[in-house]
C-alpha cells in the first residue's frame, strides 16, 4: 500500500468508529434520560407514560408513614402533590420538610412507585431541581392553599 | 494575627508568580541568562509561601480560630484532631488552597529535579506553571479567600460535614488533586517544545516520567474515592456515575492515553502532535473538572446565579488555558516535522486504537456528564442521565481496548508480523476461552457478558505472564516493562472485579427484630441486638450481627447509625467482613418499631440493609497494581538518560 493509500485507511477506519460510537452514545442516551417533572406538571397530566422520570420537590411535613419496609410519603412543589410510595432503605439525609428527588414511574391509580429516592451529602443542600420545581410553582402564584412546614 | 499573615503570604506567592510566568520567557527570547536562572528559584519561593500560607490556615483549624469564617463554617471544638487538620480541604476554599500548594509542590519538584534538563527548556516549563499558577492564585484570591474574617467571631464552629469525617478524606482529596494538578507538568512541558518549535523524542522523553506520575496519584485517588464512597456512604457501590467520579475520570482517560502516545512519540517521533493536543486536553479536562465541581456547576447551571463570580471565573480561565493553547498549537503545529513512517499492522497503529478508543470513551462521558448542562442551558427542559447510559456505551467501547491490551506489547515497531503474534498468543487465547466457559459456571450461572469479562480478563493476564516469560528469556527487562505488564495485570484483576461483583452481587433489604436470620447464599446473618454507645461528638446505635457461614459462626459484625451532635444529620457506617473473594455488608437502615410514646424503638426491629459482594476487592486491588506498575516506569533509569555523557555504557545498556 502506498502511503497516502494508507492515511486514508487510518482515516476512513476512524471514522467508521466514530460513527458506530456516535450511534450507541445517541441509542443509549435516547433511552436512558430521565426528565425532571413538576408535581404542577403531573397533576395537569403532562407526566410520560410508561417511562421512568423524576419528580423534585419538598417532602410534606408529616406525610412519611412507615409500614415495615415500605414508606409513603407527600412530595410537593407547594403548589400541587404527588403521593409517593418506595420500598427499600431511604438515605440518611432523607427528611420531612426538605428537599429530595424520587425518580420512578406513575401507576394507575396515581400514585408514584420510586425505584430510587435521592438526597444530598449535605443537610442544608437543596437539590437544584426540587427548588426549581419549588420556585416555578410559586412563580406562577397558585401557591396558596396547601400547607408544607418550613421552607428548607 | 496569624491569618493575615496566611493571606499575606498568599498575595506575595501570587506576586511570585507573575514573576515566574514572565521573566524567564522573556530571558529565554532574549537571552537573558540570569533571567532565565530565575524561573528555578521563583518555583521554590513560590512553593514555601503557599506552604506557609497553607500552614497559617492548618493553624487556625487546629487551634480552633471560629473568627475565621471559613474554619467557623468547617470545624468544631468537639472534633478529633486529625479531623480538623483534614478539615482544612472539607469545603471550598481550603481545597483551593491545597490545590494551588499542590500545583506549587510539581513545579518545586520540577525545579529540583531537573539537572540534566537545558536550561532554557526548565526556564520555559516553570514560566508556564507559573501563569497557571497566577490564574488559580487570582481565583482563590478574587472569589475564594480562605482567610477572611468574621466579625464577630463565632462561639462555636459549624462542624465539618460527617460525611467527611473518615480517614478516607484524610488521603483522598490530596491524592486527587496531586492527580489534577500534576497533568499540568505534561501541559507544561508540551506549551514549552512548542514554543520553542522543538517537539522531539528529549522532549517526550522528558515529560513522560512527570505524566505518568500524575496518573499513578491520579489512579490512587480515583480508587480511594471509589473505596471510600464503598465503605462510608452505605450505598455498597463502588461507581455510580455521578457527575462528580465522571469530573476525576475524564482527565484519567486522556492521562492513560497520553502515556500511551508519549511512548509512541518518545520511540518513534510519531504523533507528535497529536501527544501535544492530548497533553492539553489532559489538564483542560483536570481544570474543567475541578473547577465544575466546585462551583456546583455540574449538578445545575443555576449554581450560577448562586455564585456568578466563581463560575465566571472559571470559565473565563478555562477559555484563556484552552484557547491560548490551542492558539499556539495552530501555528507552531504546520512547522513540526512527521515522524516515522509505520506499516499498518504494528505496533504504532496498536497505539493509535488505544488512544482513538479512550479518546472515544472520555467524548461518550463528557457527553453524558455535561447533556443535562447544554439541555438546561438551551431552555429544553431538566433531565437526568443515569447510569445506563455510561454502561451501555462504555462497556462496549472498552471491550475492543481490553482485547487489544494483549496484542500491543509483543507487536514491533515500525512493522509487526500478525501470524507471529497469533503463535504467540495461542495459549492465553485457549485459556481465555476456557475461563469465559468455566469460571461463569462455577460462580453459578452462565451470562454471556460475564462470559466475555472473565474471557478479557484471563486473556490480558494470561498474555501478560507470557510475554513476560518469553521476555526473560533475553535477560531481566528494564522496570519500565515490569511497570507496564504490571499495571495491565491490573487492569485484568479490575475488570475481574467489575465482572463478578456486577454480574453476582445479592442485595437485600429486610426487617430485622433481634434473633432474626436472613440468608445470602452460603452465609447468615443474625441479628443480636441493638445497644446505644456515645463516640467524641456523636451518639450512635449499634448493631450487633452474627454472620455464619454453613451455619457455622465465622465472625461478629457491628454496624452502626450515628447521630452527630453538632448537626442533626444522621450517617450510616456500615460493618464490612472482607475477603479474597468476596465482601459481606451489613448496615442498618431506620428502626421500625415504635415505643409506648411513639417514639422510635431503637431496641426493636430494624430496617436492615445486607449485601454479598463477589470480588469487589479485585477492583480497587486492580487500582493499586496500576499505580505500582506507574511506579516502576517512573523510576525506570532510561528517563535520567541526562547522565549519559557521563556514564554512557551502562546508559546505553539499560536503552537497547
Amino acid at each position: 500500500m502506498k502511503p497516502r493509500h494508507k492515511r486514508a485507511a487510518l482515516i476512513v477506519g476512524a471514522l467508521i468508529s466514530i460513527c458506530v460510537a456516535a450511534m450507541f452514545v445517541l441509542r443509549a442516551l435516547d433511552s436512558n434520560i430521565a426528565l425532571y417533572i413538576t408535581p404542577t406538571e403531573v397533576a395537569a397530566g403532562k407526566a410520560p407514560v410508561d417511562k421512568a422520570f423524576r419528580i423534585g420537590g419538598m417532602v410534606k411535613m408529616g406525610s412519611v408513614e412507615r409500614k415495615e419496609l415500605t414508606v409513603h410519603f407527600i412530595i410537593t412543589d407547594t403548589a400541587k402533590e404527588v403521593p409517593v410510595a418506595y420500598t427499600g432503605i431511604l438515605p440518611d439525609l432523607f427528611n420531612e420538610g426538605k428537599g429530595a428527588v424520587v425518580q420512578g414511574k406513575m401507576d394507575a391509580k396515581g400514585l408514584f412507585v420510586a425505584s430510587e429516592v435521592l438526597a444530598k451529602h449535605d443537610e442544608n443542600y437543596m437539590p437544584p431541581e426540587a427548588q426549581h420545581a419549588i420556585d416555578k410553582a410559586q412563580s406562577a402564584g397558585t401557591g396558596a392553599g396547601t400547607e408544607t412546614g418550613a421552607k428548607p | 494575627m496569624i491569618a493575615e499573615l496566611g493571606h499575606f503570604a498568599l498575595i506575595l506567592a501570587f506576586l511570585v508568580a507573575l514573576t515566574q510566568g514572565t521573566l524567564p520567557l522573556i530571558g529565554v527570547h532574549r537571552k537573558h541568562a540570569q533571567w532565565i536562572a530565575m524561573a528555578r528559584p521563583a518555583a521554590q519561593a513560590q512553593f514555601l509561601l503557599l506552604a506557609i500560607a497553607f500552614g497559617c490556615l492548618a493553624n487556625a483549624f487546629i487551634n480552633n480560630d471560629f473568627s475565621v469564617s471559613y474554619v467557623a463554617n468547617h470545624s468544631n471544638t468537639h472534633l478529633p484532631t486529625m479531623y480538623r487538620f483534614a478539615a482544612v480541604w472539607g469545603g471550598h476554599e481550603g481545597s483551593l488552597l491545597l490545590w494551588i500548594l499542590m500545583a506549587a509542590g510539581w513545579g518545586m519538584a520540577v525545579a529540583s529535579f531537573s539537572r540534566q534538563l537545558p536550561d532554557e527548556m526548565v526556564a520555559r516549563v516553570l514560566a508556564v506553571l507559573g501563569l497557571v499558577a497566577i490564574g488559580l492564585i487570582a481565583f482563590v484570591l478574587l472569589t475564594s479567600n480562605p482567610f477572611e474574617r468574621m466579625i464577630p467571631a463565632a462561639e462555636e464552629g459549624r462542624d465539618l460535614n460527617p460525611l467527611l469525617q473518615d480517614p478516607g478524606l484524610v488521603f483522598h482529596p490530596p491524592m486527587l488533586y496531586m492527580g489534577y494538578v500534576g497533568f499540568s507538568v505534561a501541559f507544561a512541558f508540551a506549551i514549552a517544545a512548542l514554543l520553542a518549535g522543538r517537539l522531539d523524542a528529549a522532549w517526550a522523553r522528558w515529560s513522560r516520567p512527570w505524566t505518568t506520575a500524575a496518573w499513578i496519584f491520579m489512579t490512587l485517588g480515583i480508587a480511594l474515592g471509589s473505596w471510600w464512597a464503598y465503605y462510608e456512604l452505605g450505598w455498597g457501590g463502588w461507581w455510580f456515575w455521578d457527575p462528580v467520579e465522571n469530573a476525576s475520570f475524564l482527565p484519567w482517560l486522556v492521562g492513560t492515553a497520553l502515556i500511551h502516545s508519549l511512548a509512541v512519540t518518545e520511540k518513534r517521533g510519531a504523533f507528535k502532535n497529536w501527544t501535544v493536543l492530548l497533553a492539553i486536553a489532559a489538564f483542560s479536562l483536570s481544570l474543567l473538572g475541578t473547577f465544575l465541581v466546585r462551583s456546583g456547576v455540574l449538578t445545575s447551571v443555576h449554581a450560577f446565579a448562586a455564585d456568578p463570580s466563581r463560575g465566571v471565573f472559571i470559565l473565563i480561565l478555562l477559555a484563556i488555558v484552552v484557547g491560548s493553547s490551542l492558539a499556539l498549537f495552530a501555528w507552531r503545529a504546520p512547522s513540526v516535522a512527521a515522524g516515522g513512517s509505520f506499516a499498518m499492522i504494528s505496533r504504532e497503529t496498536f497505539l493509535l486504537m488505544n488512544n482513538v478508543i479512550l479518546v472515544v470513551a472520555t467524548g461518550s462521558v463528557l457527553l453524558g456528564t455535561l447533556y443535562p448542562l447544554i439541555i438546561d442551558a438551551l431552555g429544553a427542559g431538566k433531565l437526568s442521565v443515569g447510569p445506563p447510559y455510561f454502561n451501555a456505551v462504555f462497556v462496549p467501547v472498552m471491550i475492543p481496548l481490553l482485547f487489544l491490551m494483549a496484542l500491543g506489547p509483543i507487536a514491533r515497531w515500525k512493522e509487526a508480523n500478525l501470524r507471529e503474534m497469533a503463535a504467540r498468543l495461542r495459549v492465553a487465547a485457549i485459556l481465555a476461552v476456557l475461563a469465559g466457559i468455566a469460571l461463569p459456571l462455577l460462580m453459578g450461572s452462565w451470562h454471556f457478558m460475564t462470559a466475555l469479562g472473565c474471557l478479557l480478563a484471563v486473556w490480558i493476564a494470561a498474555a501478560v505472564v507470557f510475554q513476560t516469560r518469553d521476555r526473560l528469556r533475553t535477560g531481566n527487562p528494564p522496570p519500565s516493562y515490569w511497570g507496564m505488564q504490571l499495571a495491565h495485570m491490573g487492569i485484568a484483576i479490575f475488570v475481574i472485579g467489575v465482572t463478578m461483583v456486577g454480574t453476582y452481587e445479592e442485595e437485600k433489604d429486610v426487617r430485622m427484630a433481634p434473633g432474626d436470620t436472613v440468608a445470602i447464599g452460603n452465609y447468615t446473618f443474625r441479628l443480636i441486638g441493638v445497644s446505644e454507645k456515645s463516640g467524641p461528638n456523636y451518639l450512635a446505635s449499634v448493631g450487633e450481627v452474627e454472620l455464619l457461614y454453613k451455619g457455622k459462626h465465622e465472625k461478629l459484625l457491628h454496624p452502626e447509625k450515628r447521630q452527630y451532635l453538632s448537626s442533626t444529620m444522621p450517617m450510616t457506617e456500615a460493618a464490612i467482613d472482607t475477603g479474597l473473594t468476596r465482601d459481606l455488608y451489613v448496615s442498618l437502615g431506620e428502626p421500625l418499631d415504635k415505643t409506648a410514646d411513639g417514639k422510635p424503638d431503637f431496641t426493636g426491629a430494624w430496617a436492615v440493609r445486607v449485601y454479598y459482594k463477589p470480588f469487589v476487592d479485585w477492583i480497587w486491588g486492580g487500582c493499586l497494581l496500576m499505580a505500582l506498575g506507574g511506579l516502576l516506569a517512573v523510576i525506570d533509569r532510561r528517563y535520567r538518560i541526562g547522565r549519559v555523557a557521563k556514564a554512557p555504557s551502562s546508559a546505553m545498556k539499560v536503552a537497547a
